[in-house]
């Protein structure tokens, strides 16, 4: 494939275009999962468990039948019983079991809201009323919630097949440690031993939910024949297509799914909820059925991401250079195993070239929802202990903390604690950067701090399946299977249009269901305009070959005197003869005459996405009377390896600080003495709102990746990574205190200031 | 060769403890059949639980990478996003 | 259960529409009239998905019985624009990149029209409280702000133009 260069010297790219969804966006028009509706549609309702951990006695589900207008109901039995095997369908290992018991209980309740039963009825009050006509007996057991009490002796048990992998021997007795991991680089005990400062510091976090706007929504309709289609919002229609034909015991060829617009993933869509139970039920009933989550539902429900502790010890000699790096992370995987502990664990200390690393991690599961990807999936919880550590080593060596940083900073060339070496990497960049920004030598006010805190993430590539059609017009048509959740339509617009040498609004890019294009793995780990992106610059240059071919049919030359340049064909170079240019529309004009219409596709494995890092500068003032943290400004850097739409990397990244802001001060689960939640809703599951947050500076770092051919990396993760230790280092700073445990939301900030002044 | 780097526990479950071994194969799809014909199960447990760092490019489900005789394949965790 | 018949006027339109009692207005907007720009994104009020102007106040459509809007005038997103010209916060928000997923986007345009309805050149503290009923996840808020206080100058100086 051919590099597009590493300069400015891009007509569209690097440019911020109005993106091409956008005005339906802006007029309401556009059909989010829940503005779908078909004739005959049934509404679909779930019931779920009143309690923490129980076992399932009885389930009757007739009186809800004998309801006028309830047409079906299910439960776990209406779902074929799937063995405990991990399958690789794309971002896995997936476990379908757990995944089964997860859209429908068996056995067993294991968190409030776990769904144990589900009806379609003629409307919404009546599905209500049968929900409540269901009954259902339990034998409640003791629950745990609490990571550290999960992995106790004697703690509650939630799966009595559960054995802790990683450990040798391998135990008999099961435990709700599902994992133990370990990485080990150099020599830990040397490392310590070397060491003239030594600061060790335990960290804890709550789980926090994605919260995104749009509630889970989906409708799905079965044909006579089992024909099904589905029309919902996730993050992957391909992911969907899969894990409903694997939970319903269906042939992939017989479901096509339709993503809708999606309002906001982070991850937390990437797995399926209600899609398989409205299949169940729409082909039980024989019409289609809509289901939505409540709020309420999806805080009860569906995944946050973990809650954890996270113990660090840092070792380092006087000058600052860093000997030793320990941690240990326990993190709850909710009521199945699969935390991301392993890329917490990874993601860690992959800031630094250490010589000596020793790093524990455990998956631990506990009676609440099972947890689901959140961007950068364990990163930002590891990084919060380890660069707060990191800031407290600092005041210990009497360093500059970005000055600590730097003199430890990986580099091409470094190992990392989890195995490879990296290549070419922008870390160091973005530390220069934030050093010489005006934010960091801004004079402070009275209670004001500034911390700062730096973030890693691996990002991902994967297959994409990406089509380029030329109209007759000369204008384009570019195809691809990725739900648009940050504005990669447009970024896929222009870079096709950079490679066809037309105007942006000459290119329309849409997104195909499971039956118009090839398969593509779902949108997340940063990796559409990477990986995606390349799928379509490939498909663009064979048109862009194809289109050369052409011209030197029509001129009656060798296809060797063909060059393309801004949208035409012109003579090469080297070519000897001259002939005027003949632009894209006018050969689209004779595609016919010339052997037809001309398209391409590819489809791909992308590989070799780059990492991305980002380091952070926040400014606090913190009121000593009532403990409230006030974000005074905020500046991230990061480097992007090459922004395609500028105005969407600063989005994500402006996204991704705001979350992490709301992860550090007020997110949190709360739940009571009975393992319920307390707080399923935004009042009291407070996220930031415009008036929490001052602009944020958002400074783009490029570093190109070779293996794109723009140069980009992912961008979407990298942000949410370091805000929570931040903001942490810039509280010490203002008030002299120390906070390990999050959220650091103002009674728990007052009652630190208040010890402190005892 | 290529080297192949393995992780604590890996080695330990299909290596007989080995953190490094030399392998000779010329695309990663080769290296994965002549590791688990050596060590039988590593190869399958690499191709659906691993990704591989080569040369410190991370590649994941996979076959279709060439090697070089220096190469150094690094066996990680898989990666997911979110 | 019999419906109740209701006359209202919603975007400048004369409508009526039937719906049962505890139907909000927000269920009527979307489930009978099919205008599904307004979003139920919490059910409770608190995330401003479902904003609409009711008699020139600002509204959560979620907290208001659909019967209540007998008699009064409704303000939706589909109002905003007038045929293909956009209002110049809606234009405002697409040069700005002010949206990703865009599903906060019609309540926050909404909300950003009541605003300048009353306060026509607010600072971006006013505009930053006044759009705190507005819960995004997506932008972190920066770009809206910056578009809500350019399009209140657009404003300004279309009226000045007038």
């Amino acid at each position: 494939m051919t590099s597009h260069g590493h300069s400015n010297g891009f007509k569209v790219v690097g440019t911020r275009p109005i993106r091409p969804d956008g005005v339906e966006k802006v007029t309401g028009r556009a059909a989010f999962g829940a503005d779908f509706s078909l004739p005959g549609m049934l509404v679909g309702k779930v019931k779920r468990s009143p309690h923490a951990h129980a076992r399932i006695r009885t389930i009757n589900v007739a009186p809800a039948l004998a309801l006028p207008g309830v047409k079906a109901v299910i439960t776990a039995a209406d779902l074929p019983e799937i063995p405990s095997e991990e399958s690789f369908v794309g971002e896995g290992p997936i476990n379908f079991r757990d995944l089964s018991r997860n859209c429908l209980a068996r056995d067993k309740v294991l968190y409030e809201g776990h769904a144990v039963a589900a009806v379609a009825a003629t409307s919404s009050a009546i599905a209500d009323e049968a929900l409540e006509r269901i009954e259902i007996t339990y034998e409640p057991l003791p629950h745990v919630i609490d990571v550290e009490a999960a992995m106790a002796p004697g703690a509650p048990l939630l799966h009595d097949d559960l054995f802790t992998q990683g450990v040798e021997p391998a135990p008999t007795r099961p435990s709700n440690i599902a994992k133990r991991l370990q990485f080990v680089l150099g020599d830990i005990a040397a490392g310590l031993r070397a060491a003239e400062a030594v600061v060790e510091r335990r960290y804890t976090t709550q789980p926090v939910h994605q919260a995104y706007i749009e509630p889970h929504a989906c409708v799905a309709a079965v044909a006579a024949d089992g024909q099904c289609q589905i029309w919902c919002s996730s993050q992957g229609q391909f992911m969907v297509r899969a894990y409903c034909a694997k939970l319903l015991g269906m042939g992939i060829a017989n479901i096509r799914v339709t993503p809708a617009e999606i309002g906001g993933g982070f991850g937390g869509k990437t797995l399926v909820y209600l899609e398989p139970l409205a299949v169940a039920l729409a082909k039980k009933s024989g019409r289609p059925v809509k289901m939505v989550m409540t709020r309420e539902e999806v805080f009860r429900a569906t995944g946050p991401t973990s809650g954890a502790v996270v113990e660090v010890k840092l070792g380092a000699t006087r000058d600052g250079k860093i000997t030793a790096a320990q941690a240990v992370l326990k993190y709850q995987a909710g009521a199945f195993p699969g935390s991301p502990v392993q890329p917490g664990c990874m993601a860690a200390f992959s800031m630094y070239d250490l010589p000596n690393v020793h790093i524990t991690g455990y998956d631990v599961v506990c009676n609440r929802p099972k947890v689901a990807a959140y961007r950068a999936p364990g990163a930002p919880i590891a990084s919060f202990g380890v660069e707060s550590c990191l800031d407290e080593l600092a005041r210990t060596l009497g360093m500059d903390p970005l000055a600590l940083r730097e003199k430890n900073a990986a580099r091409e060339g470094t190992r990392t604690a989890y195995g490879p070496v990296f290549n070419e990497i922008g870390y160091i960049d973005t530390v220069t950067a934030a050093k010489k920004h005006a934010h960091y030598s801004a004079p402070l006010g009275p209670h004001q701090g500034r911390g700062v805190a730096s973030g890693f993430w691996f990002n991902v590539g994967g297959e994409s399946s990406a089509e380029v059609h030329v109209n007759e017009d000369g204008s384009a048509v570019v195809v691809s299977g990725n739900p648009d959740i940050g504005g990669s339509r447009a970024s896929l617009a222009m870079m096709a249009a950079e490679v066809l040498g037309i105007p942006v609004e000459r290119v329309r890019p849409i997104v195909g269901d499971t039956s118009s294009i090839g398969y593509s793995f779902l949108t997340g780990g940063s990796r559409v305009t990477f990986a995606t992106g390349m799928a379509v610059v490939q498909a663009a240059e064979e048109v862009v070959a194809e289109l050369k071919r052409r011209a030197a049919m029509i001129l009656d030359v060798s296809p060797d005197a063909v060059a393309w340049k801004d949208g035409a064909a012109v003579p090469t170079e080297s070519y000897l003869g001259k002939f005027d240019p003949l632009s894209l529309a006018t050969l689209a004009l004779k595609a016919g005459r010339t052997g037809g219409p001309i398209s391409a596709k590819a489809s791909i494995n992308a590989q070799g996405a780059g990492p991305g890092f980002a380091t952070h500068i926040c400014d606090v003032e913190v009121d000593p009377e009532t403990g409230k943290v006030h974000v005074v400004r905020y500046t991230a850097v990061q480097d992007v390896g090459r922004a395609i739409h500028p105005s969407y990397v600063e989005g994500q990244i402006q996204g991704g600080v705001a979350q992490g802001i709301g992860w550090a001060l007020n997110e949190e689960y709360i739940y009571d003495g009975c393992g319920r939640l307390e707080n399923p809703g935004f009042l009291d599951y407070r996220v930031p709102v415009a008036s929490d947050l001052p602009m944020i500076d958002a400074v783009i770092v490029e570093v190109p990746n070779p293996r794109h051919p723009f140069g980009a990396r992912g961008v979407g993760e990298v942000p949410i990574v370091p805000p929570m230790a931040a903001l942490a280092n810039a509280i010490f700073d203002a008030v002299g205190v120390r906070l390990a445990d999050l959220p650091m939301s103002p009674p728990k900030v007052l009652a630190a200031l208040t010890a402190a002044r005892n | 060769m290529p080297r192949v780097i393995l992780g604590g526990e890996v080695g330990r479950r299909y290596a007989g403890g080995a953190t490094e071994i030399a392998v000779e194969a010329d695309t990663l799809r080769h290296l994965l059949l002549e590791l688990d014909r050596r060590f039988p199960g590593l190869g399958r447990q690499i191709e659906e639980g691993m990704a591989v760092a080569i040369d410190g490019t991370i590649y994941q489900d996979t076959y279709v990478v060439p090697l070089r005789p220096e190469s150094e394949v690094c066996l990680i965790p898989r990666i997911a996003g979110g | 259960m019999s419906k109740h018949h209701v006359s209202t006027t919603i975007n400048g339109e004369p409508v009526e529409f039937l719906c049962e009692t505890q139907h909000s207005l927000l269920d009527a907007l979307r489930d009978e009239l099919q205008l599904t720009g307004s979003k139920e994104g919490c059910s409770s009020g608190d995330c401003g998905a479902c904003s609409v102007i009711v008699d020139g106040r600002l509204v959560c459509s979620c907290l208001m019985l659909a019967v209540e809007a007998e008699g009064r005038q409704v303000d939706t997103i589909e109002g905003l624009a007038h045929g293909d010209r956009l209002h110049p916060l809606q234009q405002r928000f697409l040069e700005a990149a002010a949206l990703q997923c865009g599903f906060c986007t019609p309540g926050l345009l909404v909300a950003a029209k009541a605003l300048l309805d009353r306060n026509p050149q607010p600072t971006e503290t006013e505009a930053r409280y006044w759009l705190a009923g507005n819960l995004c996840r997506c932008t972190g808020y920066d770009k809206v702000i910056r578009a809500v206080l350019a399009a209140a100058t657009d404003v300004q100086e279309g009226a000045r133009k007038a």
